[in-house]
């Protein structure tokens, strides 16, 4: 399978990226690692007439120590950023999900901007990103601008990045010593997830202190199960008390139905998910 | 049409090429190099696995004017010039890694990359390096063997069936 014909340009700069979005705006698709837009492209999904290159975008590239946070440039593959020393110290959860995304190859070509760009539901990256409380900031002919994790994914493939804008960074806030986990259950090797949870949590001796979890493929976007953050904040972290959290992680989700599942099949593994990643983080397992 | 100049097991290579030729086709098609194959062509099956400025990738999921100025290896550029096999060959071969052997090219690939990166993988380090390749032939037991055997893990006979 071929796409169908397109022009392509491959920017040197963010800015004459940006030129090349205005001056082709909706007949362009913006191309990063690839990973998932070729598929699209190969299966004629989508037939843009121009596609805008990120990849010659040195800049875009990187893990930068910004000092209360870590800055990831968009262009990052998802192998580098796995690899990187100081996420697996600062955001662990984004090292451990990402060692269960997709395949070796795949990890060498994707970038971490380009998969949370796409928004897809069952991505693995969006759930730790909203888990994490990540800040995108994008970039636009008026200069960048941040945008929340919790206003970033809008609906199915569908985020607050606007059709004249890029984004250019991921900045998680710096959690150094939380445990992680990233619990996903999949028919398939290197196959999306049918649900993922991503759990992170801050210990003081046995107690979970804190509780950071996201939800992958349990609705249109990821979502934070937060009735079971709530119910684990200050709890010893035993099997019965963090079951009982987790038993809640579905709560006021609305998960699809679809060959791999329907919806309450979904929920039922949310809460079963929920127990192992939180068990995990917290050391338990 | 766009220009693009790289270099593919060695050798310097300039073409125009419609910028939605994939960089599999541009092996085949324009260069004639036919070792590295097509299979599910969904990026699913790692069959089509090159190296890519040194990594491996899917050459069915990569445009051939996004290697513009890059590196390609394939499986014709593993074996040294005197065509001495490269040592994974070696040991797929000395392990019957393959039965069919249209994978071949893609573990192979994979392999490389996964002992030049860790060389001496668990077991479960190679099954998991190599997730993203399929081969519906084997069951995978003699891939993983002749994986550990380039590593050096094992002996080629361990556990082979008599």
């Amino acid at each position: 399978m071929i796409p169908a014909a397109f022009e392509y340009v491959a920017p040197a700069s963010v800015e004459e990226a940006l030129a090349a979005l205005a001056e082709h705006g909706d007949d362009a698709k913006i191309i990063a690692g690839g990973q998932s837009l070729l598929p699209v492209l190969r299966m004629r999904l989508n037939a843009p007439e121009w596609v805008i290159d990120l990849g010659r975008i040195d800049s875009l590239r990187g893990v930068r120590d910004g000092g209360d946070h870590l800055a990831i440039g968009a262009m990052t593959t998802h192998h580098d950023v796995g690899q990187d020393p100081l996420v697996h110290e600062h955001a662990l959860l984004v090292s451990k999900a990402i060692t269960h995304l997709a395949d070796a190859q795949v990890r060498h070509r994707g970038t971490f901007g380009g998969a949370l760009a796409h928004a897809d539901p069952a991505g693995d990256l969006g759930a730790p990103a909203l888990a994490l409380d990540a800040t995108f900031v994008v970039q636009g002919p008026g200069g960048t601008r941040e945008v929340a994790a919790a206003d970033f994914f809008v609906d199915l493939f569908e985020t607050a990045i606007s059709d004249d804008e890029i984004l250019v960074e991921v900045c998680l806030p710096k959690r150094a010593g939380w445990g992680a986990s990233y619990e996903k259950f999949v028919r398939i090797a290197h196959q999306w997830p049918i649900v993922a949870v991503a759990a992170t949590v801050r210990m003081e001796g046995d107690t979970i202190a804190e509780a950071r979890i996201g939800l992958t493929n349990m609705g249109s976007t990821p979502v934070r199960a937060r009735a079971t953050e709530q119910m684990l904040a200050g709890q010893p972290a035993t099997e019965e008390g963090v079951a009982a959290a987790a038993a809640l992680a579905a709560d006021g989700t609305t998960p699809p139905s679809d060959l791999n599942g329907d919806a309450d099949y979904r929920r039922h593994l949310a809460t079963v998910l929920t127990r192992r990643a939180v068990l995990a983080a917290a050391g338990r397992s | 049409m766009t220009r693009i100049s790289l270099n593919v097991d060695g050798q310097q290579v300039a073409d125009d090429v419609e910028p939605r030729m994939l960089l599999v086709q541009y092996l085949r098609e324009k260069l004639g190099k036919t070792g590295t194959v097509v299979g599910c062509d969904t990026s699913s099956c790692g069959a089509c696995t090159v190296h890519l400025d040194g990594r491996s990738v899917k050459s069915c999921n990569v445009l051939a004017v996004q290697a513009d100025g890059s590196e390609v290896t394939t499986i014709e550029g593993l074996a040294g010039d005197d065509g001495q096999l490269h040592r994974v060959q070696e040991a797929f071969r000395e392990c019957h890694g393959l039965q069919c052997g249209f994978c071949t090219p893609g573990m192979i690939m994979q392999t490389v990359d996964l002992l030049n990166e860790n060389p001496s993988p668990s077991e479960e380090a190679i099954r998991l390096g190599l997730e993203g390749n399929l081969c519906r032939c084997t069951g995978y037991h003699n891939i993983v063997r002749a994986v550990q055997h380039a590593a050096g893990t094992t002996d080629a006979t361990e556990g082979a069936p008599a």
